[in-house]
């Protein structure tokens, strides 16, 4: 017999972004827990509303198979006392027992039958656990000290086996099959089953699959818009966290006054979105219109009073956006620099204000010209406007615009309003050579300063998201062409190192053996590292590249086995004639050359020297030219790459 | 909507709904307070076992916040409507949303959500979980489930309910600024309040004698230390916090916290917030216990 099952735990509002990890979380131990103790089933669905999380499985056992399991007893020879005493632990009498015959000798046993528990005993006494150990950033307790724990009070379960309800209780609530609708539209308590609960929730306000939802978000949000040569400006995150926010979502279309739109549009997108969850929306040139789109979890807006509401509020935050930017210009960001001073950058790292010396000086040590020393000594000016107070993600944002208002130079306004970039992987870095320099020198700084005090990011603890930093550094590098020298010992080098690796390798797609080789010849430089790393890729595929890296494996295991490090001058005259002085020649007339034009000459070379010339060589002084001269040649190609990192086909295989 | 209630029309509609749930109504605590939280009726009935349900309205001055009576939002003072109900019930939200019924909003007609937003308040050593409640975007509500007030674990959870009550009557009023807000027919909010507001704002950032303030902290501080030294005086040490605090937020007001100096002081109130609450706690009898 094949049953369904489903689970409901009904909470307060769950914070949209914690939602989707949970249900994944719920998918994986409760797909484990009927595996594990042999329910059959497979989990078929799991969603989501801010109130209640939902499983579905289909396929259960009504109880686990019956188990036989032969247990082995004492020896026969034990004799009847031993044959008691294991007939009772068996719970059987000793007439019951078999024999068994083994390489050591007869022993006796025992086929013990366990018989398989009803599926329903074993959901009864694992749910409970299997919900409350579902991790979150934080949890509560609601319940008094010491009580259970869950991101917020769990106030009803429905869990159904079939028509059955499987019982247990969390927190004073017992499981059932009564659900709870949509808080305004629906009604406080349902029954249901299994066949009906995704209609009876929709009857009653609220649409279970997240995916529906989202399609009429979008669906009404198109018919919002149609004919009104308006465009909804993409963004998939709001659109995910409004999905989360609201069990039953109707989008709305507002307006607000044009005049709000001599704002900038940053300062208008960030109010919207940030602050009122808006989505924002465009004329058809691109640019933004005097719109927005609010999503109401409810149905309908009959009398217009949510919108009424919304354009209100919005109104209010946009007057003081208004205000802040009219306030803050009375005050250039060149006069705002010594304010800096009251500042904390971090409590045991100073003020904004030596971060910002630090910064100009770094930038002059870069080759940054007079607009990147100004740019770098305005740039965290913005951290004392009223704008940036109320709105912090738009610092930097912010002073560039404030710096282009107030006359600055463009190079500098665009420099300084870039400088935060880039702010993730996908995000672009700073797009003038300006705006890279700066974005570096103060990346690097936060970095060199917070490793100094000891700050460096420990596991998933990054507070000061110095990963990014990081991060933004060798993508500015690389990305935006500056030449910058990375130092190669330390804990930070360490730290950068793995950045550097993860960035050619992960983002890049260069083969982690390529990265390897190219690193150890040298990383300091990302952009002579990145031109490397193109002539190794390059090289890679063509015939003679491998059997010449295999090569230079062996010659390094020679040289690691004779504990050679130091070649002297080497000493032609002891050269034997054949492949060895071959090979030397070889070398010594390309000498100079690039490596694509020798390796295609030297490999019969390097091949014949191996297969006819013994490096070992009796003779001690032989033998030291002999490994002064792989020595030279190792030391010569490894400039570009260290050959013997690169796994060859031979290995691989 | 020509039938929404006065301002003062609202409070006794809210206050009216509370006590009709079992809430003791409190009158404002009469010390300054930066919030409701801070006042005894919740900073102190929170901890220990005892159950208690209170509202009150309380005044809260935040002097930073003052803008001379020119910004239609933003106050020095402001009137919050504050709830605790120690335990919880199973049905606050429901209870809560039902409040919102009495002051004369029908929510099938409006769209409201919970939208996560913790509560920490470090100089209390507090902090809580829950939302901002949004009514048609606007934030009408904190509503916070307490775990810890003055660094303890609390026995019994209480649910917390503000109501920023100048917010939700312009927006009940459809007014544009607080100051159009008709407190009673006839007197608008601007004929009670701007008058404080102007004179509090000109007070905060520009009269206030900065060395006076600080020897006044440097007394209050004191005298808190002494009480909770010598005596079981404990809710005249915690007035002392409290007027450490407001002393506190008026000398930031004056831009005469540096920096540096910041936590300092932050970390002064806060070592009297926590004596004060263990004091409370050791003295605090189990009501089942308690001698009439």
């Amino acid at each position: 017999m094949s049953i369904p099952f489903l689970l409901e735990i009904g909470t307060e509002e769950i914070p949209d972004w914690m939602i989707v990890p949970a249900l994944n979380q719920l998918q994986d131990t409760f797909q484990a827990l009927l595996d594990q103790e042999g329910l059959g089933g497979k989990v078929t669905s799991v969603d989501a509303t801010p109130r209640r999380l939902v499983l579905r499985a289909e396929g259960l056992l009504e109880r686990q198979p019956d188990v036989e399991e032969l247990v082995l007893g004492p020896p026969k020879s034990a004799g009847a006392g031993a044959a008691a005493g294991f007939a009772k632990k068996m719970g059987t009498t000793p007439d019951k027992l078999g024999a068994e015959t083994t390489a050591k000798g007869e022993y006796l046993s025992f086929t013990k039958r366990t018989q398989g528990q009803a599926t329903a005993a074993i959901l009864s006494r694992e749910i409970p656990n299997l919900i409350l150990e579902i991790t979150w950033p934080k949890t509560m307790y609601w319940n008094g000290k010491g009580s259970e724990r869950f991101i917020r009070p769990i106030r009803w379960l429905v869990a159904l086996f079939g028509d059955a309800v499987i019982p247990f209780e969390i927190g004073g609530i017992h499981s059932g099959n009564t659900t709870v609708g949509h808080r305004i539209l629906g009604k406080p308590s349902m029954l249901v089953t299994i066949a009906d609960f995704d209609e009876r929730l929709r009857t009653d306000g609220v649409i279970l699959s997240a995916d529906q939802r989202k399609r009429k978000i979008e669906a009404e949000i198109a018919g919002l818009l149609a004919d009104k040569n308006l465009e909804l400006k993409a963004d998939p995150d709001l659109l995910h966290t409004l999905t989360y926010i609201t069990e039953f979502p109707t989008p709305i279309l507002g307006s607000f006054d044009r005049s709000y739109l001599a704002l900038p549009q940053e300062v208008l997108v960030t109010v919207m979105r940030h602050h009122q969850k808006y989505l924002s929306v465009e004329d058809g040139s691109g640019k933004l219109a005097p719109h927005f789109i609010a999503v109401m979890n409810t149905n309908a807006d009959p009398d217009g009073l949510v919108r009424h509401g919304n354009e209100r509020v919005l109104r209010a935050r946009f007057n003081d956006a208004r205000f802040f930017w009219n306030q803050d210009q009375k005050k250039k960001l060149a006069e705002r620099v010594d304010d800096l001073k009251n500042v904390t950058f971090q409590a045991k790292l100073g003020s904004y204000f030596e971060k910002t010396e630090r910064v100009v000086a770094l930038v002059k040590e870069l080759g940054g010209d007079e607009n990147a020393q100004r740019a770098a000594r305005l740039a965290k000016c913005d951290l004392t406007t009223d704008m940036v107070k109320e709105f912090t993600d738009l610092q930097g944002i912010v002073g560039g615009l404030y710096a282009r208002a107030q006359g600055e130079v463009e190079d500098v306004a665009q420099a300084i309003y870039d400088h935060y970039k880039p702010l993730s992987m996908e995000d672009a870095v700073p797009s003038t050579l300006n705006g890279c320099l700066l974005s570096l020198a103060d990346k690097w700084d936060t970095l060199t300063e917070c490793f100094k005090v000891g700050m460096a990011p420990t596991g998933s603890r990054d507070p000061f998201g110095l990963r990014r930093a990081a991060q933004g550094i060798v993508r500015i590098s690389a990305e935006g062409d500056v030449n910058f020298d990375l130092p190669q010992r330390g804990e930070l080098a360490d730290f950068m190192r793995d950045r550097v690796e993860y960035y050619f390798r992960d983002v890049r797609g260069f083969a982690y053996d390529e990265v390897r080789a190219c690193m150890a010849a040298g990383w300091s430089d990302l952009l002579d590292l990145q031109r490397r790393l193109g002539r190794v890729q390059a090289i890679r595929p063509t015939p003679d590249f491998e059997p010449i890296a295999a090569s230079f494996k062996r010659i390094k295991n020679i040289l690691k086995q004779a504990s050679f490090y130091n070649a002297g001058p080497l000493d032609a005259a002891l050269l034997e004639d054949g492949p060895e002085r071959d090979l030397y020649t070889e070398v010594t007339r390309t000498k100079g050359q690039p490596l694509e034009s020798r390796i295609g000459p030297l490999r019969p070379k390097i091949d014949l020297f191996f297969d006819k010339v013994l490096v070992n060589a009796p003779d001690a002084k032989v033998r030291l030219n002999r490994l002064t001269m792989l020595q030279n040649l190792l030391t010569e190609f490894s400039e570009i790459a260290d050959f013997s990192e690169i796994v060859t086909e031979r290995q691989a295989s | 909507m020509s039938t929404a209630p006065t301002f003062q029309e609202t409070i006794f509609r809210l206050k009216k709904y509370w006590s009709d749930r079992g809430c003791i109504i409190q009158e404002p605590y009469d010390v300054e307070v930066g919030a409701g939280t801070m006042a005894p009726e919740t900073f102190l009935r929170v901890l220990g076992p005892n159950p208690y349900n209170v509202a009150y309205v309380q005044p809260s001055r935040r002097p930073a916040d003052g803008r001379y009576g020119d910004n239609p939002n933003r106050l020095y003072k402001h009137q919050q409507l504050q709830v605790i109900l120690k335990p919880a019930p199973a049905d606050v939200i429901d209870q809560y949303l039902g409040s919102l019924a009495a002051i004369g909003i029908d929510l099938r007609k409006h769209d409201i959500k919970l939208e996560e937003d913790n509560w920490e308040a470090p100089t209390l050593g507090a902090w809580g979980i829950g939302w901002q409640v949004m009514l048609d975007g606007l934030e009408i509500s904190q509503f916070t489930y307490f775990q810890q007030c003055g660094g303890f674990d609390l026995d019994l959870v209480p649910a917390e309910l503000t109501y920023g009550l100048e917010r939700i009557v312009a927006f009940l009023q459809n007014v544009e600024s607080v100051y159009d807000i008709e407190w009673t027919a006839g007197v608008k909010y601007s004929d009670v309040r701007f008058l404080d507001e102007r004179q509090f704002s000109k007070y905060n950032f520009e009269l206030a004698d900065v060395a006076m303030l600080w020897q006044l902290f440097d007394l209050h501080e004191k005298e808190c230390t002494r009480l909770l030294k010598e005596s079981d005086a404990v809710l005249p040490a915690y007035d002392q916090v409290l007027k450490c605090s407001h002393v506190f937020n008026l000398l930031d007001a004056r831009g005469a916290i540096s920096v540096t100096e910041r936590v300092g002081v932050i970390g002064r109130v806060r070592r009297l917030a926590l004596g004060v609450a263990k004091a409370w706690i050791q003295q605090t009898v189990p009501a089942a216990e308690s001698v009439p």
